[in-house]
């Protein structure tokens, strides 16, 4: 049996999430004692590909093409689905990334597959894989499982942790899909990205700000807490609904669902909506004035103070930690 | 130009998630439900569409009698014409596209529009398996979309930044929060989306891929301790997550 995970890679560079793919496919091929075969799809990708192997692939096939440097909905999912053809795959990882929550779907409909996306965890038992997945932004959870032949699993970034390479190499295989140009009938002629500007979907550790700053420039000490840490800089509802920050930023049921080891929640009341999007954090710290918000009933650690007052101690005292 | 948009009912973003009976579902019992506010956007867009380029904004959404609420409400933002695909069976993502798709199709829709996901069952895949069923572009999780002369050229977030993406039409667009502000219903739309004509159709029939076998609440975090109630905490914060949590 084989395995096909898809690994992603932008600007020649693997995400986080790639090493996280291959090493859960790794996990379920084990017990399944199949073989993983690791995906990329890039223009100058050969030469960094072979690292999967330190992940845990069984080998690597790389479709190297110029015409794939950007990402092209189209072109990608025909690739996908060719090469799962190829290596009669019965299974498909991919990361629910921006890139492939757009593309599985796709790839689903070409292969007549059942796909599970966005799982907080997949498991085999007796032989037969399922998956868990979070629902109503992490207010339930549903346990799934695909009954088509094919079966496509996309897994939310930074729940599956990919660990450290085991330095081994594995074979990489050059192959070619066949593109027309209607293959790239939606086709990425641009990239715009924010420089250095960490998202909330990747980090390890994210600040939030909410109504409780009062102002959109007060976001500033957030912004420094955050820089303090390597962190993201994350938002309530209620501040991005006013404008003062971009949607992007927002955590919560109608933004982004986050599970980083670490999450500061500042002048953050607790909407039945935010703690939806942020409580499967590993742990949770609340900084607010009012004792009986309800963002204390999920925090680890909670200070009942004045933010404008805390917030610029708390970075001084990092950066005293960090020897700054 | 013929426009589509998919809208879901869905729980509001107060409900608090009880299992129901068949312990794979949401109790409804007390739920309240509106439009998916993803859906919202994409109506906007829909409506702005049609007021660049004429045409007709035909809202779409698969359920049942309840659902109407939602319709009725797109029609109160301007919408033409709502379908009612009925069926009120548990459908994975692959069916509620098939039935979707099939309508589109039938109506010959040029420009199609959906919310991002539907902030129910979050598989943010029904715009993506709608597309491929009808062998048409789709730009997923789109800010900012313009189209001229059949080109359409949308900007799509992805993480830390946006992706710049060209088509041409007929495409599938699904929405994100920032693409536009959408419109409250005025009370002439109000009391003319009672008069509009909502379409009742079976849905087309599909079988499902994806089986829900059980669903479960995440296990509950409880209240951790109090560090402190001034600035003066912070030192015993700071050293808490260095030494107890080991997370900086």
């Amino acid at each position: 049996m084989n395995i096909v995970a898809f690994a992603e890679q932008r600007n020649g560079q693997f995400k986080k999430t790639a090493f996280e793919v291959v090493k859960a496919a790794r996990t379920a091929a084990d017990q399944l004692k199949a073989e993983v075969i690791a995906l990329v799809i890039g223009n100058n990708v050969q030469s960094m590909a072979g690292q999967l192997g330190g992940y845990g692939a069984s080998k690597v096939l790389v479709v190297d093409d110029p015409r794939v440097a950007l990402y092209s909905t189209t072109a990608f999912a025909k690739i996908i689905a060719d090469i799962v053809r190829q290596e009669s795959a019965e299974i498909v990882f991919l990361p629910a990334s921006a890139m492939g929550k757009d593309v599985a779907p796709r790839i689903a409909v070409k292969l007549k597959a059942g796909l599970a996306s966005d799982c907080t965890a997949v498991s085999v038992e007796n032989g037969t894989i399922t998956a868990r997945r979070p629902v109503f932004a992490g207010k339930g959870i549903v346990h799934v499982s695909v009954k088509t032949g094919t079966k496509i699993f996309s897994l939310r970034p930074n729940v599956f942790t990919a660990g450290e390479s085991n330095g081994s190499s594995a074979p990489v295989e050059k192959r070619s899909v066949d593109l027309l140009e209607g293959d790239f009938a939606c086709a990425v002629k641009e990239t715009k990205v924010a420089g250095g500007k960490k998202d909330v979907s990747e980090a390890d550790i994210i600040v939030s700000g909410g109504r409780g700053l009062k102002a959109p420039e007060n976001f500033k000490m957030i912004e420094e807490l955050a820089e303090s840490l390597g962190a993201a800089v994350g938002a309530s509802r209620a501040v991005v609904d006013a404008g003062w920050r971009p949607h992007d930023e927002q955590v919560g049921q109608t933004g982004k669902t986050v599970s980083p080891s670490l999450y500061i929640a500042v002048g953050i009341s607790g909407a039945v909506q935010h703690l939806a999007g942020m409580s499967s954090s590993k742990y949770i710290v609340a900084i607010n004035k009012d004792k009986d918000a309800p963002i204390f009933t999920v925090a680890d650690y909670g200070i009942v103070g004045d933010a404008f007052e805390v917030v610029p101690a708390v970075t001084a005292e990092l950066k005293k930690l960090q020897g700054k | 130009m013929k426009i589509v948009v998919f809208v879901n009912h869905v729980p509001d973003t107060e409900t608090k998630v009880k299992v129901g009976a068949d312990g794979k579902s949401i109790d409804p019992a007390g739920v309240n439900f509106m439009l998916n506010p993803y859906d919202e956007f994409a109506v906007e867009e829909g409506l702005k569409a049609k007021q660049k380029f004429g045409g007709e904004v035909v809202v779409v959404s698969l359920g049942g009698e309840a659902n109407k609420e939602t319709l009725r409400k797109a029609l109160a933002m301007g919408c033409d014409k709502a379908v009612l695909l009925k069926d009120l069976s548990v459908r994975d993502s692959f069916g509620i596209a098939a039935a979707l798709a099939e309508y589109a199709k039938e109506y010959g829709a040029e420009l199609l529009l959906a919310g991002k996901q539907s902030i129910d069952y979050d598989n943010s895949q029904v715009g993506g398996l709608v597309a491929e069923m009808l062998g048409i572009p789709s730009i997923t999780v789109v800010v900012k979309l313009d189209i001229t002369d059949g080109n359409v050229v949308a900007e799509r977030e992805i993480e830390g930044g946006h992706e710049i993406v060209h088509s041409k039409l007929p495409v599938l667009i699904t929405a994100q929060k920032g693409l536009n502000e959408p419109r409250y219903p005025s009370l002439k739309g109000i009391m003319e989306a009672k008069r509009k004509p909502i379409e009742e159709k079976p849905a087309a029939p599909a079988e499902s891929h994806v089986e829900t076998t059980g669903m479960t609440k995440p296990s509950a975090k409880s209240a951790g301790k109090i560090v402190g109630t001034d600035a003066a905490a912070a030192v015993e914060l700071v050293r808490l997550l260095h030494e107890e949590a080991k997370v900086i």
